[in-house]
């Protein structure tokens, strides 16, 4: 290894931090990582460019109502619920998979069992993702909001999740550590939740108003059990991982779980503030809700005190960066919904695009990029590749941040306003529609900003599989490394 | 030692997972369960079965709510959208379609606002000719041209500009079964809201 003189340093004084002893083990690991973890990221990569232009041509839509207006495959209620489910069954669901498997065999230090399972499981999700995606489009959506994908896709994919659940539940059993670290409960618990929620969900079960209480328990459980473990399971991971200092501290973490688990699996029926359900029912559901800061607040002090004296780090580490950012929108995004979920606000902002802000500040700003973070770190490491072009991680960083800002804060404004309107009767319908043109435009404006910046993303993470593009002998760093030792 | 320990560890996981399942779900579910339909709402037909199928299929759902806020919440009584809606209302809804977005009015009770038959085809056609400035997309797909109406069919009333030349444009069954829908969409029959759920109505504000 021919690295210059102060990145050795650096590395070094990184290395001892983290107390890996064999550096060997680690990569022998990550090698039995590598394909599925490429199979699942390559996947996922492919989902978001999908998933952003579906979301992209729906958004614009409303802004030109008439334009590819004379075609039932794109008009504007089928490409929406193929954009929502692109994005998270697809990209957020295969690249965290990708993740999750490359941080079992990290932090159960043994190699990854069964990988043929995992090739089977891809395989079947992208079919499950393509089957679906077409069948909404040519209309046999299933009709419920999250649950669009109908029978056979659906089943599919149940079957992809559980060959996945069972590779990572092999690998975890002949994990060669004592010590079971924060990242992996997350991990362990989502794969026990998911494939039991997604299963219950499809199962047609109930009727009725009893259909819209199992609908959104479903829909925030997804939330619950699946797309947050994901980001925090990155979070926790390479926030002390890049930082090179343990978690602040196990006990927080602990406390965070488990509230976790106790009251977020009884926020769904936020979602139906107001709608004609028994009140206590929906009630509780906003208890839990503003119980969630407990948990929520666990999290951010821990990660914050991790962090805490070495944030600078973000400007010299693309991974750090990303993740920061999807920490600190984790924080905001869940004070956020607390708060949301009171009969006052939700008055206001239940039936507006004030919510798809939220959504997209939970499902975006947080685990997209955390898991655009998490990318950056897996792929050198399994591909034996550098990425070639620091500068281009800089602007899809920037493509990104911008446009979630700009499209979190167009709807969060503009939704408000439409809210206040539509509960102003003297108001005329139309005149909430007309008042939030500007920022439905302005979040059309957010949102290519977003998919130019999945579209540089995408190119780089080919270049990488590829092995293309200037050769480099070291972890990108945004700085030289002087000034990273320094501090 | 480990292996009770992850033994302890999922069964806690499992306990919270059935816990809000059986809290949110199961319990308002079983407790809706011993409602009966008022004698008023009717059962779909199949041809307004069918509407509903194209309802789902359009994805209307993602721009129209079918739930009605109770007075002091929000201004769905001051926009005379309807008495507030309740369990009931719903038995025979399949997949439900209560909604979450208001891009476009409510529609739980259309039926009753707007009865025109022929003011929803051409708002389905292309909203902008009956509500300028609207951002509800078109559906031509719904519609047929041809040379002349046949025997029983009747031709959309368009301006020239969109009319097609030396054509008509009339409805598919698949529209009219839309409208048939819509139409149907009328729950303004009285409700003991006390007897349809408990405590809906009770401790609304
Ligand atoms: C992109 C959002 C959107 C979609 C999708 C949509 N609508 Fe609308 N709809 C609106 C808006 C906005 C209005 C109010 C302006 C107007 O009257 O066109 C409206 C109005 C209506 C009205 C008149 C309501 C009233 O009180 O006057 C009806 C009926 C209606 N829509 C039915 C449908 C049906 C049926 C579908 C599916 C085939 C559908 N809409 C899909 C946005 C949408
Ligand atoms: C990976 C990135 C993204 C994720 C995870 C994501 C996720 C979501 C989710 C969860 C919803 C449902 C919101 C709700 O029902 O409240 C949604 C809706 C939507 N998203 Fe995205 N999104 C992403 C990127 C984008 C981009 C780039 C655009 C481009 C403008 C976009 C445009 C939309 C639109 C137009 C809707 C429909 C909102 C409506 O019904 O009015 N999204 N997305």
């Amino acid at each position: 290894m021919s690295r210059p003189p102060a990145e050795r340093q650096v590395s070094r004084t990184i290395a001892a931090d983290q107390r890996l002893s064999d550096e060997l083990t680690r990569i022998g690991i990550d090698d039995s990582a590598a394909s599925p973890t490429v199979l699942f990221l390559a996947s996922g990569v492919a989902w978001l460019l999908i998933g952003s232009l579906m979301g992209l041509i729906a958004s614009v839509k409303l802004d030109l109502p008439d334009w590819l207006g004379g075609a039932g495959p794109i008009t504007f209620g089928r490409l929406r619920p193929v954009h929502l489910n692109a994005v998270t069954y697809g990209w957020i669901s295969l690249a965290g998979s990708g993740m999750i498997v490359w941080l079992m065999g990290r932090l159960c230090r043994t190699h990854i069992r069964w990988t043929a399972l995992l090739f089977l499981s891809a395989i079947l999700w992208n079919i499950g993702l393509f089957l679906g995606s077409a069948l909404v489009i040519l209309g046999y959506s299933g009709g419920m909001e999250w649950l669009e994908f109908p029978l056979p896709a659906a089943a599919v994919i149940a079957l992809a999740f559980i060959l996945f659940a069972l590779s990572m539940f092999r690998t975890f059993a002949a994990r060669q550590v004592e010590h079971v670290y924060v990242s992996l409960w997350y991990i362990l618990a989502s794969l026990t939740w998911f494939p039991l929620l997604y299963v219950i969900a499809n199962a047609g079960l109930y009727q009725g108003v009893g259909e819209a209480a199992m609908n959104w328990w479903y829909g925030h459980n997804a939330i619950t059990v699946w797309f947050t473990p994901i980001g925090l399971a990155g979070a926790y991971y390479f926030i002390p991982k890049v930082i090179g200092r343990p978690i602040y501290s196990y006990y927080l973490g602990l406390l965070g779980f488990w509230s976790f688990a106790l009251f977020y699996n009884w926020n769904g029926l936020h979602h139906l503030v107001g709608g004609p359900l028994p009140t206590w029912a929906i009630s509780v559901s906003i208890v839990a809700s503003l119980m969630m800061f407990v948990p929520v607040l666990a999290v951010a002090v821990n990660h914050h005190m991790t962090a805490l004296g070495h944030l600078s780090m973000i400007r010299y580490s693309p991974t750090l960066r990303f993740v920061v950012f999807g920490a600190m929108s984790y924080t905001a995004t869940s004070f956020q919904g607390s708060l949301e979920a009171t009969r006052s606000v939700q008055e206001v902002a239940h039936f507006t695009h004030y919510t798809v802000g939220h959504a997209h500040l939970g499902m975006y700003a947080f685990v997209t990029m955390v898991l655009f973070g998490a990318v950056y770190y897996i792929m050198p490491r399994i591909a034996k590749w550098e990425w070639p072009y620091p500068n281009l991680i800089k602007v899809h960083f920037w493509l990104s941040a911008a446009g979630i800002a700009i499209y979190f804060l167009s709807l969060t404004l503009g939704g408000w306003l439409q809210g206040l309107a539509m509960n102003t009767p003297s108001i005329p319908f139309i005149d909430t529609v007309n008042l939030t043109k500007p920022y439905l435009w302005g979040r059309a404006v957010g949102g290519t900003l977003m998919t130019i910046g999945h579209c540089v993303f995408a190119y780089h993470f080919l270049l990488v599989i590829h092995r293309a593009g200037p050769k480099r002998f070291a972890p990108v760093w945004f700085r030289k490394a002087e000034e990273v030792a320094a501090p | 030692m480990m292996f009770i320990r992850s033994f302890v560890f999922f069964l806690g996981v499992l306990a919270a997972f059935a816990l809000g399942w059986i809290g949110i779900v199961g319990v308002p579910d079983m407790m809706l369960a011993r409602i009966e339909a008022p004698p008023e709402l009717k059962r779909y037909t199949a041809e307004q079965l069918y509407g509903r199928s194209i309802y789902v299929r359009e994805g209307c759902l993602y721009c129209h709510s079918q739930q009605v806020r109770p007075e002091g919440f929000g201004a769905d009584q001051a926009r005379f959208w309807g008495r507030p809606s309740v369990p009931a209302d719903y038995l025979y809804d399949k997949p439900h379609l209560l909604g979450t977005m208001r891009t476009g009015p409510d529609l739980f009770n259309i039926g009753a606002r707007q009865t025109s038959e022929e003011w929803h085809l051409l708002h389905l056609y292309n909203p902008r000719l009956v509500t300028k400035g609207s951002i509800m997309p078109p559906h031509p797909w719904l519609f047929e041209e041809k040379p002349t109406a046949g025997p029983g069919e009747e031709a959309l009333v368009l301006p020239d500009s969109l009319a097609p030349a030396r054509k008509v444009v009339v409805p598919t069954a698949e529209a009219k079964a839309l409208v048939a829908y819509l139409l149907s969409l009328n729950h303004t029959y009285p409700v003991s809201q006390g007897a349809a759920s408990d405590d809906t109505a009770k401790t609304r504000r």
